[in-house]
């Protein structure tokens, strides 16, 4: 019967309640307040209406029991928003372990998303209901902002690093995608569509269109055709670290100190290598900043992140049709142990 | 009081050009400023209507998408840096601050008269730039696409602001020496009236803060002409860093904007309701704790940029902290007019037309300080709607008010009050037609700087479209009855609103030295009924 009027989004996401429900909360209390204050205005405005020219008002300088009253009870109703609203912030942007990974790169004036398995689309978002999804997202120029208003959840998307979002779809059905940072001419033409899609309907779009190989596959490629192979070699003989079985490891530094690697390590160390030198290598290592695309970037971090088959289970089918004699990705599971990179 | 004397004033002290744009009087400055704001707030004005033109409709019909984007830049440009902010200060206070503290002028009267030709020059910039084909980055300037991909006149917008910036910055260190040396024997900080108060904290605000965002727009000139990385990651800058800096005012100068009308509305409830403030110290200190504690919240707009989470938390709780004082000067104007002496005349009309969009704009802003909400309302219309109430319904119903209020004053003319009232409440439908119903379609998805939209957000639109237009007439109302006034309205007398306060004793217009004999004061302002006796009848 709204239909034309509607005064909410749809909950189409396991989040969007979880908002709502503060959203809720928040309307009460401020249509509480806001009809307090009308209220009392129009009574006084009426009650206290001057009646003649020279009539003054009594003199009443205050009252401190008040002044606590109405400092007291605001910060304390304040307070509920503010644990509340950091609870949920909390949930909303951390994905839980084993969430599926897409990879999202803004550019003026589109949205490319990359599936694990190699499907890639252009303004459009397919994932499955009921399965935590977690968006891990870079610009190529300059900052936008990924929004689906009926899942509750927006993240920045910046260049030169990556922001993460995550949701589980909980309604069948297509979605807006809104670009809520300002990023020029089309802004308000960087805009798409998720589709949510059950589990079965899932897997028979991610079997169907042409493939190439799954990221990691095109990563694999891209570590051969720039000559990432000729240094970082498996054997450990090689002038630069094994790459094999260190994603999610800590990384000694030269200098002192670990990091652990993770998507924006892996960016650093292919961008700018000299940012952090892994303990006991020269920093010979090329810098590859405008070399390679932000989506290249991606298949490469995702080619790393296969070697290392550590946290979390590639989404999806990891699908390992090995195209042309390439070294695929192994399958996700029992990679044994290593001592990893060499340090 | 009763000085009959219908000679020389500061208007009719010297009639030509010359005496006006040499003038180091406090309240001609004033008038100068009055005059070139009102040119700025009407082409705001202007951008604005075009803006919500093209938001009747979800395509870009009217015009193209970049043009749009201009023109909300600009209007964003206009209406902050050169309406609002200078707005009521350079104004309402520079007309009256030396004179509800007893002064003949303020204590840098030249200084005063160079930030009224900084002001202009900037907007010179700024006018140039829009005339020659607009800036299109939005008020807020963020790089990197501000100083890599734009290709419009960035630098030319940002140095009007930059020049501008020094305009507030000597308004305000005038404020504060004044207050600080020059009041009149007798009083004391707690017997200033509160519109003081508002002053001097909102001159701290604008000491602190304005050399941020001057060093913030020169980084981007620098970046976009000289190429040097400071926010591009693409030249190893930090696009983050831009908006800390740009936030670290910018924050801070929502309350430059909203201060002064808190201060203007304590003024008018106490001489509108014959009665002094109800808690005078917490009016007055919940100024500067805004003042103050307004400096740590900037970091509630990054909530979805990516920001460490825990350094979110400390904005977070800050931003909760910040809307107390808020509250507590809602509630003490609303106690302020119990057992009062209510008079309905048009400036009581716009308090209390502030108080209760104030209200809403205060407590809408509860939403986005909440972490977990703001991700969804972020960068939605429920943005502009929340900032619109604090702005509009908030800053330009209390520059309205106060001009009412202290016409009479300040031209020696009253206005004709039925109009006055019916512009009131025109303006208080409208605005509430216009920005209602973007809280609806912000919480429903529809993001802020679209020129083209969803179908389904066109109802709100639609209904934004129409307020707007009874808005705009309700602003050009009162401009068409004070240029009436100025010759056909009846004489004011010193004190038309049987209001208390040191302006209300000498002439109006006042004469240029504002006191033949230096006051001495001898009590609080507003002091109304002669004892402090609290009745209990009725
Ligand atoms: C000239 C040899 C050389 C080439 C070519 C090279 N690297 Fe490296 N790489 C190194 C060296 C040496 C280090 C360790 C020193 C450092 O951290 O800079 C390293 C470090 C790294 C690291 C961090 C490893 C860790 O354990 O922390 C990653 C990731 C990496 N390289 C990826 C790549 C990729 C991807 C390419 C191809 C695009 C590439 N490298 C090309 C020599 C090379
Ligand atoms: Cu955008
Ligand atoms: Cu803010």
């Amino acid at each position: 019967m709204f239909t034309n009027f509607p005064f909410f989004p749809q909950q189409a996401s396991e989040q969007a309640a979880q908002v709502d429900a503060v959203y809720f909360f928040l309307v009460a209390v401020s249509a509480f307040f806001a009809a307090l204050i009308a209220i009392f205005l129009a009574v006084f405005a009426a009650k206290f209406h001057r009646t003649h020219h020279d009539q003054v008002g009594d003199a009443i300088h205050g009252s401190i029991a008040l002044e606590l009253l109405w400092t007291i009870i605001p910060l304390g109703i304040t307070m509920i928003m503010f644990v509340w609203g950091a609870q949920l912030f909390f949930h909303l942007t951390r994905a839980p372990k084993g969430a599926m990974e897409i990879y999202v790169v803004g550019k003026q004036w589109m949205w490319k998303a990359q599936h694990m398995d190699g499907a890639r689309e252009i303004n459009e978002l397919h994932v499955p209901v009921g399965r935590p999804v977690k968006l891990i997202m870079g610009s190529e120029d300059v900052i936008h902002s990924f929004f689906i208003p009926d899942f509750r959840v927006k993240a920045d998307v910046i260049p030169g690093r990556y922001n993460t979002m995550w949701f589980t779809a909980s309604k069948p059905g297509r979605y807006h995608i809104f670009c809520t940072q300002y990023c020029g001419t089309k802004h308000s033409a960087m805009i798409g569509w998720v589709t949510a899609m059950g589990a079965a309907d899932y897997e028979t779009w991610l079997g169907g269109g042409a493939r190439t190989g799954t990221m990691a596959d095109a990563g694999a490629q891209l570590f051969q055709s720039l000559t990432c192979n000729t240094c970082h070699l498996e054997t450990g003989q090689g002038r630069g670290p094994v790459l094999k079985g260190a994603y999610g490891k800590p990384v000694e530094l030269e200098g002192g100190g670990t990091v652990v690697m993770d998507d924006a390590y892996l960016r650093e160390s292919i961008l700018m290598p000299t940012a952090k030198v892994v303990r006991g290598f020269q920093p010979i290592m090329p810098p590859f900043q405008g070399l390679v695309t932000e989506e290249q970037l991606l298949q490469l971090i995702a080619y790393v992140k296969s070697l290392g088959a550590q946290g979390p289970t590639p989404p999806g089918q990891p699908a390992t049709q090995t195209p042309a004699g390439q070294p695929s990705a192994p399958p996700a599971t029992p990679t044994p142990k290593q001592p990893g990179s060499g340090n | 009081m009763e000085i009959t004397t219908v000679g020389l004033n500061y208007l009719n002290n010297g009639y030509g050009l010359k005496s006006w744009l040499l003038t180091k009087d406090h309240k001609r400055i004033a008038i100068l400023y009055l005059l070139s704001i009102t040119g700025f707030f009407f082409l705001g004005g202007f951008f604005a209507l075009l803006i919500r033109l093209e938001l009747l409709t979800p395509a870009a019909d009217m015009v193209q998408p970049d043009t749009y984007n201009k023109l909300f830049t600009m209007h964003g440009i206009v209406m902050v840096f050169f309406f609002l902010i200078p707005s009521i200060p350079a104004t309402l206070g520079n007309f009256l601050l030396p004179i509800m503290v007893g002064a003949k002028d303020l204590a840098f009267p030249r200084i005063n008269l160079l930030s009224w030709y900084i002001y202009v020059l900037g907007g010179a910039f700024t006018v140039v730039a829009a005339a020659t084909g607009g800036v299109d980055t939005g008020w807020t300037f963020y790089a990197p696409y501000s100083t890599s991909a734009s290709n419009s006149h960035v630098i030319t917008a940002g140095l009007g602001i930059f020049i501008t910036g020094f305009s507030s910055i000597l308004t305000g260190l005038n404020f504060i020496v004044t207050t600080h040396r020059m009041r009149a024997p007798g009083l004391t900080w707690f017997r200033l009236p509160l519109f003081v108060w508002s002053m001097y904290a909102t001159s701290l605000i604008m000491i602190l803060g304005t050399p941020v965002i001057a060093i913030t727009v020169l980084l981007v000139a620098v970046e976009r002409g000289l190429h040097l990385g400071i926010f591009d990651p693409a030249l190893g800058g930090d696009p983050i860093l831009f908006q800390h800096l740009f936030w670290f005012y910018s924050h801070p100068a929502v309350y430059i904007m909203i201060l002064p009308a808190m201060g203007v509305i304590s003024e008018i409830v106490q001489a509108f309701t014959r009665k002094n403030i109800f808690g005078y110290a917490f009016v007055a200190f919940s100024s500067l704790a805004i003042a103050i504690v307004g400096f740590l919240v900037w970091g509630h707009h990054l909530f979805v940029a990516g920001q460490s989470t825990y350094a979110g938390l400390i904005f977070s709780i800050l931003s909760f902290f910040v809307a107390i004082p808020s509250a507590v000067k809602v509630f003490n104007w609303t106690a302020t007019i119990y057992k009062g002496a209510v008079s309905w005349d048009s400036p009581m009309l716009y308090a209390f037309g502030f108080i209760g969009l104030f209200t809403i704009g205060g407590l809408t802003g509860l939403f986005l300080a909440t972490m977990g909400l703001d991700i969804h309302v972020h960068d939605t219309y429920f943005i502009i709607a929340h900032f619109h109430y604090v702005m509009v319904g908030g800053a330009i119903m209390g520059y309205l008010g106060g001009l009412h209020y202290w016409w009479p004053k300040i031209t020696g003319r009253m206005y004709p009050e039925g109009w006055a009232k019916f512009a009131a409440l025109t303006v208080f439908i409208g605005f509430n037609l216009t920005f209602f119903p973007q809280f609806i379609v912000g919480y429903l998805g529809m993001p802020r700087r679209y020129a083209m939209y969803a179908p389904e957000f066109q109802v709100y639109n639609v209904l934004s479209t129409a307020g707007a237009t009874v808005l705009g007439a309700g602003y050009v109302i009162p401009m068409i009855y004070f240029i009436w006034s100025l010759k056909n309205a009846p004489l004011a007398g010193n004190d038309p609103w049987g209001a208390r306060g040191l302006e209300w004793e000498i002439p109006s217009p006042p004469p240029t030295e504002n006191f033949v004999v230096s006051p001495i004061v001898t009590e609080g302002t507003h002091q109304y009924a002669p004892s402090r006796e609290v009745g209990i009848g009725h």
